[in-house]
């Protein structure tokens, strides 16, 4: 059956089971939207920016296993996606942004709302498309989702010129594709996969470090079973919360930039860790050369090959799936009988107790003023961990991955490696279509909020009925915190004077607000808020205005050299391994 | 270190981009690239010259691996290979000079193809060094213009890149 370009891309989107389109109207996808409305296998949700449809596509992602799709017009509405598209790329998220394009005549003339679309996308995007020919429509989404969603995840932009969306072509989608320039590997290097068992039991310090490639691969339940199995101690990085219950003993907290004490010095002092789906990056392992300073075996698991000896050197790297290559580690591991030093890993265990001990999260909620950790941490007794959070980036965005414990994978919904303010609210409302049947929180401060505050509009429009806690100290928190700690409390431009006043803005978009004040109110607030299950509740907590995000590895600091909570100052300042019988690894 | 890539890639519109933008993109050097289509119309061979150390060229082989339209790369130093470069090269070419000219080109190999009463133009071939010489040689005060295609490499005997 012939049908028009437009038609071709409704008909692609419904193939793929596609759910909704979060996206904005223009000239040159008016011809795709005439075709949306003439169907019903999918929705549109109308956003007031199309920054936000992209985060909002790409929250629905992050929080299901499914595919998130936006939509915007040429110029002005793909160059208002990038920051979204940015966002998804350096966290890996599959996602497909569809760009209406100028018509093809008209490309390169500096027409009405051209950009490159292809050209400036091509850094933050894991591949582009511009679409010349109406017959290679279907071929091209078929394409797209493949590559958004196998290998290392991520975002895919499809440029659709307007003739394109016009003229008529057969329609047929493709069962399958096949690219001979694309094939990822999902199974481990068998080889591989026995040394690093090798290595696992010999290990008398071990450390399981897990990032979002676990929870991208689905990784979490092997995780587990691997930790469970070793009775090894496992840290996730901000973006692999979830990945591994926050709640278990054997989780010693988030590692990093503001990582526990524990996380922090069993990163840099264990003799064999673990990557599964990390990184190494900067905000992780803070310098390499300090990193490395105390020797260590590391094995590597991740997807993407150039990911492995990017940062650090590794022992044993292991490309594939981190669920495959766990499931075969397992497997091995089932019939392996050899197990690490029972003795040493206790001793080992005994010393990260000893880290543990003086709680670095722990802090003192006085009577007069609300800390930012209590709010977290009262909203995560309420939901019973149980909610979706998200965040935007910031102070709050630390006490978030701190002071709630996630429990399962998709739960934690927070842009990681872009570090971009504006996305908690379109996040929460994509991860609410996406979970209906859940509680999604999005925990955000009175500066990143603003950044895209008239998505309230959308929420009220396609009833999202998410909560927000805007942790309101009146700064850029982090900005504040920088300041104070490295320019000699010079605050240049990190207050945020002439704040609206947050309760009368949600009422006016037609919401519940709520502000706090008081310690003794946030309780009661909370468990009112989450108890109206039908309405978007904004409650502004106005909080300490002073509060600083510890521990704290500085720049160019190494994870044993934290700036620490008051409570630990008097703690050596470079804690060092304590001389116990570890043995020799050999 | 100096090193040769050889790169399969899709002959796409936008393809030679991507690996372009990935070289300025993480700061990684380019010589030279040469690139041109291959006996299969739908595939392009590009040879990259870089330069940086072994991790480096290791970093930079997987992020062009990651490039979808990349189908395969080599890096031609890790065993025997051939490098050549093609120059044009106008020079000045009167009075005693222009016998001087005719025995230098002669000496390199090279071979006039084109021919005024003031200029030659000097066609040469060799790998990138061998062109380097004959420009050092030459009195640069002569040189009119010179044009080079950047190098080409493939790897000795029975080592084939190919899908």
């Amino acid at each position: 059956m012939e049908l028009t370009g437009a038609e071709i891309v409704a008909r692609c989107l419904a193939e793929e089971g596609v759910e909704y389109v979060f996206g904005y109207p223009g000239g040159a996808v008016l011809e795709i939207y005439d075709a949306i409305f003439k169907q019903d296998k999918f929705k549109h949700i109308l956003v007031r920016h199309e920054q936000a449809a992209v985060h909002a596509a790409d929250a629905y992602s992050r929080s299901s296993n499914k595919i998130g799709v936006a939509l915007v017009t040429s110029g002005p509405g793909a160059t208002n996606a990038i920051t979204g598209i940015a966002t998804a790329h350096l966290d890996s998220i599959p996602m497909i942004v569809i760009s209406g394009q100028v018509a093809t005549p008209a490309i390169g003339l500096d027409a009405f709302q051209e950009v490159d679309m292809v050209g400036i996308t091509r850094p933050c995007v894991k591949h582009n498309f511009l679409v010349k020919d109406v017959s290679e429509l279907a071929d091209t989404f078929k394409k797209a989702f493949y590559i958004a969603t196998t290998g290392r995840p991520g975002p895919v932009v499809i440029d659709i010129p307007k003739d394109v969306t016009q003229k008529k072509a057969e329609f047929s989608y493709p069962n399958s594709v096949s690219m001979r320039s694309y094939t990822p590997i999902n199974k481990g290097h068998p080889g591989q996969i026995k040394k690093a068992v090798q290595l696992i039991s010999e290990a008398k310090r071990p450390l399981i470090y897990v990032g979002g490639g676990a929870v991208l691969s689905d990784a979490s339940a092997q995780v587990t079973e691997l930790v469970r199995t070793l009775d090894f101690p496992c840290t996730n990085t901000l973006m692999g919360l979830g990945a591994y219950p926050g709640d278990d003993p054997k989780f010693i907290g988030m590692l990093g930039m503001h990582g526990t004490y524990e996380a922090n010095l069993a990163m840099q002092y264990c003799d064999v860790l673990i990557a599964i789906g990390a990184r190494f990056d900067d905000r992780v392992i803070s310098m390499p050369n300090h990193f490395l300073a105390s020797p260590k075996k590391i094995i590597h698991i991740d997807v993407d090959p150039s990911s492995i000896a990017k940062r650090v050197k590794v022992d044993v790297p292991i490309v594939g799936n981190c669920r495959d290559v766990l499931e075969e580690m397992l497997a091995l591991l089932r019939t392996t009988p050899e197990r690490p030093d029972a003795d040493a890993l206790q001793t080992w265990w005994k010393q990260i107790e000893e880290w543990r001990a003086p709680n670095s999260l722990r802090y003192d909620q006085p009577s007069d003023i609300i800390k930012p950790q209590f709010v977290v941490e009262t909203l995560h007794k309420l939901t019973n961990g149980d909610a979706i959070i998200t965040s935007d980036v910031g102070q709050h965005q630390m006490f978030a991955a701190q002071y709630y414990k996630f429990k399962r994978p998709r739960q934690w919904i927070n842009s990681g490696g872009l570090g971009t303010m504006g996305v908690g609210l379109p996040y929460a409302m994509g991860a609410k279509l996406a979970n209906p049947e859940l509680d999604v929180v999005c925990i955000t401060g009175e500066a990143s909020i603003q950044m895209n505050i008239q998505e309230l509009s959308t929420a009220k429009q396609y009833h999202t009925p998410v909560k927000i806690v805007n942790l309101n100290n009146g700064y850029l928190g982090m900005v504040r915190q920088w300041q104070e700690m490295f320019y000699e409390n010079r605050y240049a431009e990190s207050y945020v004077d002439a704040l609206p006043d947050f309760v009368k803005l949600a009422e006016a978009y037609g919401h519940v607000g709520m502000r706090i004040s008081n310690p003794a109110d946030v309780e009661g607030a909370l468990r009112e808020a989450l108890a109206l299950k039908d309405r978007l509740v904004f409650m502004d907590f106005m909080i300490d205005p002073k509060t600083n995000v510890f521990p704290m590895v500085g720049n160019g600091k190494g994870l044993n050299q934290m700036a620490l909570p008051p409570h630990m100052r008097h703690l050596q300042q470079t804690p060092t391994l304590k001389e116990r019988d570890y043995g020799n690894l050999s | 270190m100096r090193h040769i890539l050889s790169i399969l890639i899709e002959n796409e519109a936008g393809a030679l981009s991507r690996v372009a933008g990935l070289f300025s993109a993480r700061g990684y050097n380019i010589e030279s690239l040469s690139v041109a289509p291959t006996e299969d119309p739908t595939l392009s061979r590009m040879t990259i010259v870089t330069s940086g150390s072994d991790d480096i060229i290791e970093q930079i082989t997987k992020q062009l691996n990651k490039l979808i339209e990349v189908v395969k790369v080599i890096d031609l130093h890790e065993a025997e290979h051939i490098e050549r470069e093609l120059m044009l090269i106008k020079v000045r070419a009167t009075g005693k000079e222009r016998e001087e000219m005719k025995r230098m080109a002669d000496i390199f190999r090279g071979r006039i193809i084109d021919v005024t009463e003031k200029t030659y133009t000097i066609e040469l071939t060799g790998p990138g060094a061998k062109l380097d010489a004959f420009i050092q040689a030459v009195d640069r005060s002569v040189i009119l213009e010179t044009v080079r295609t950047g190098a080409s490499g493939i790897g000795r005997g029975e080592r084939i890149l190919k899908i």
